[in-house]
């Protein structure tokens, strides 16, 4: 057992990309979460962009075009979520939970001739100084442009959300539809908006994940992704900024244990391969045991339909 | 009314006489455990025997197949599904078949079955594999000579004798020209995962491997292996396209002559269970080209191992042989025997780490 083989500066390089999508899908859901509504979807529109940016990027050889596809693929699916629980009010629990389901077999029926196939290579960054700095070069500033991009994403969210009028406005309808809707705003339409945001990064992460991390198709290839990125936006108790920090730990366990397994510890590999999702529910547990001095913060009518009485 | 229903017996009946005409003699299916690919991996490779069973008796036999079946309680169902709608022969490719394979054939007996890499029969189940570990000499024979890291990363899919097989066979290859070699192996728990696989072998070779062998089926290793400029072997076909560089050899599963003996024995009435366990020498399991990496000298011992065994001269397990443990298993000039084999459950001398139970 040579505990001097697993290099720190490596980990760190590879849970960041391993972190990627799950912190895409978890941002878009922040979002939509902050406009009240309680996406279960994200798995489903993961994979549509998933496959989406896979296919496009294998027919045009352009990864950037294939993520934009991505997007577009995960914010269409997103459409048919909005549609059902905003103007036919179906219960969002229920409407998300199907369109996981949906998700995952229509981007298995399109994938299907796409198994196999190899997608064009993305280019890793390559600053002149900064990447040649010793250890946090390799580790911060040899990455792909996406990664930076999630990063920069969370600062604007974040800077539109606290900053904005508009993200106030949006957290308004998020805690109040009620009164928000009574002081004039269009709730609908602003979750709708939300919605489709979520739709779009998600499905960003998803094209990540079959574009750069993997990078192949297979058929349920995110593999619960979803499911923790939604986990995770609880864990930042809807606070862009630790959302980096939910992800980044998930994302590390993930690797960590794939390493320990690589130099022999004498731990059992099913338990090993437990350890992320294990971590993220202890994790939540002892954050909701946190109740005394601030609330979970979740928006005040997260998960309930808006019923427009005039 | 009366006229009506007289034409209408009478269609039918024309109809049915018409379809005992074009009936097939045989109707075969197959089950694979995950979809087959474009035009690699284990799936495929058994897919390519059925294409040649078409091929070989044309209009007599009639081939289905489900791709995708997970193993268990599915698998039962998709069997029996195919066995109450007339199938006579039922391929099952994949071990965690095994035991929905045993119910059905229970409830069938009229239905012959083939179970790939498994090991229990019955009157109507009849069980084949081949001799990969004997490919799996030759390759970690290349490995051992072309390492410059000494270190060799290993995706094993699960801890089934025949995974074990194949990480004890490359290792005692390798050692043999390489005292210095280390393996490195994780463990994936799946046949096929493009996304698990990659990890691995990106975790394999940040910990210093320069060979990557894999025991699962889809390319993403090898891709990863090209992406990162490290040899590796592939897995059930030969994945040269993914790896044009990185590949040196890979195993390939050629199931085609046995599906057309077997299905050709069905036909004309001698078929009976058994149990096949053939090698390089016939073919089924064969190597693909060697890379023109591999420099001449090294290629040349690795074609002239490829025929010893082949042969019969070399056998790929041969003493002294100790276990993990170091209690001793084969003396000098033994060879293992089938029954060992089949129930491997340790590691030989020298790796190191623990099989997961």
């Amino acid at each position: 057992m040579d505990f001097s083989s697993i290099d720190p500066t490596i980990i760190v390089y590879n849970l960041m990309i391993a972190a990627t999508p799950i912190l895409y899908a978890a941002l878009g859901e922040l979002v939509t979460e902050k406009s009240g509504v309680l996406n279960l979807g994200v798995e489903g529109m993961m994979i549509i962009g998933a496959i989406c940016g896979f296919s496009v990027s294998v027919e045009t050889n352009s990864v950037y075009i294939g993520f934009m596809a991505a997007a577009v693929g995960g914010a269409l699916l997103s459409i048919l979520f909005a549609v059902m629980t905003q103007y036919f009010l179906a219960n969002q629990v229920a409407s998300g939970l199907a369109l996981t389901l949906f998700g995952l077999g229509l981007a298995a029926l399109l994938g299907h001739s796409y198994t196999g196939q190899v997608p064009p290579q993305i280019s890793k960054l390559d600053i002149p100084i900064l990447t040649n700095i010793p250890v946090l070069g390799k580790m911060l500033f040899a990455h792909d442009f996406f990664v930076y991009l999630s990063l920069i994403l969370v600062f604007v969210v974040w800077y539109f959300l606290s900053r904005t009028r508009l993200g106030l406005i949006v957290k308004a309808v998020g805690e109040n539809h009620e009164s928000a809707h009574a002081i004039g705003y269009n709730v609908t339409r602003i979750r709708f908006f939300c919605i489709l945001f979520g739709g779009a990064l998600a499905g960003l992460g998803g094209g990540y994940l079959s574009l750069v991390r993997v990078p192949q198709w297979t058929e349920g290839m995110t593999a619960g992704a979803g499911w923790i990125a939604l986990a995770i936006v609880v864990f930042s108790i809807w606070r862009p900024w630790r959302l980096i920090l939910g992800a980044y730990i998930f994302g590390g366990i993930t690797i960590l244990q794939l390493n320990l397994q690589a130099i022999g510890v004498n731990v059992d590999v099913a338990l090993l391969s437990m350890t992320p999702y294990a971590v993220t529910i202890v994790v939540l547990i002892l954050m909701s045991l946190n109740l005394s001095k601030k609330s979970l913060g979740a928006p005040g009518s997260l998960g309930k339909s808006f019923i427009k009485v005039v | 009314m009366k006229y009506i229903k007289y034409v209408g017996i009478i269609l039918s009946l024309t109809l049915g006489l018409i379809n005992i005409g074009y009936a097939a003699d045989l109707k075969v299916g197959f089950i694979y455990v995950n979809p087959v690919g474009e035009n690699t991996g284990w799936d495929y490779q058994h897919d390519l025997g059925r294409k040649a069973v078409e091929t070989a008796y044309g209009d007599k036999v009639e081939t289905s197949y489900v791709e995708a079946v997970p193993e268990g309680a599915d698998a039962e169902r998709v069997m029996t599904q195919m066995a109450l709608s007339g199938h006579d022969m039922i391929f099952a490719t994949s071990f965690g078949f095994m035991d929905p394979v045993m119910n059905v054939a229970a409830k069938f007996p009229n239905v012959k079955f083939e179970h790939a890499t498994g090991y229990k029969r019955s009157d109507n189940v009849a069980t084949y594999s081949a001799r990969f570990y004997e490919g799996r000499s030759v390759i970690g024979h290349i490995a051992g000579r072309m390492t410059k890291t000494d270190t060799i990363g290993y995706i094993a899919s699960y801890p089934i004798p025949e995974v074990i097989r194949g990480i004890n066979a490359a290792y005692l290859a390798a050692k043999a020209v390489n005292p210095n070699i280390k393996f490195k192996i994780v463990w994936v728990f799946t046949w096929f995962d493009p996304a698990k696989e990659a990890d691995a072998a990106s975790t394999l070779i940040d910990q210093g491997a320069d060979m990557i062998m894999q025991h699962t089926d889809s390319t993403a290793a090898m891709t990863k292996a090209e992406e990162r400029g490290v040899y590796a072997f592939g897995q059930a076909s030969d994945m040269g396209k993914f790896g044009p560089n990185a590949q040196l050899t890979s195993i390939i599963d050629d199931w085609a002559p046995y599906y057309v003996d077997r299905v050709g024995k069905a036909l004309n009435g001698t078929w009976k269970s058994d149990d096949t366990w053939d090698g390089l020498a016939p073919g089924m399991a064969a190597l693909s080209d060697f890379s023109s990496k591999i420099p001449s000298d090294i290629r040349k011992e690795a074609q002239d191992l490829h025929d010893a065994i082949a042969s019969g001269a070399i056998h790929s397990f041969t003493g002294p042989i100790n276990k993990q443990d170091g209690s001793p298993w084969l003396s000098s000039g033994e060879t293992a025997d089938d029954g060992t084999l089949l129930g491997m459950n340790f590691y030989v001398e020298g790796i190191e780490g623990n099989i997961p139970q």
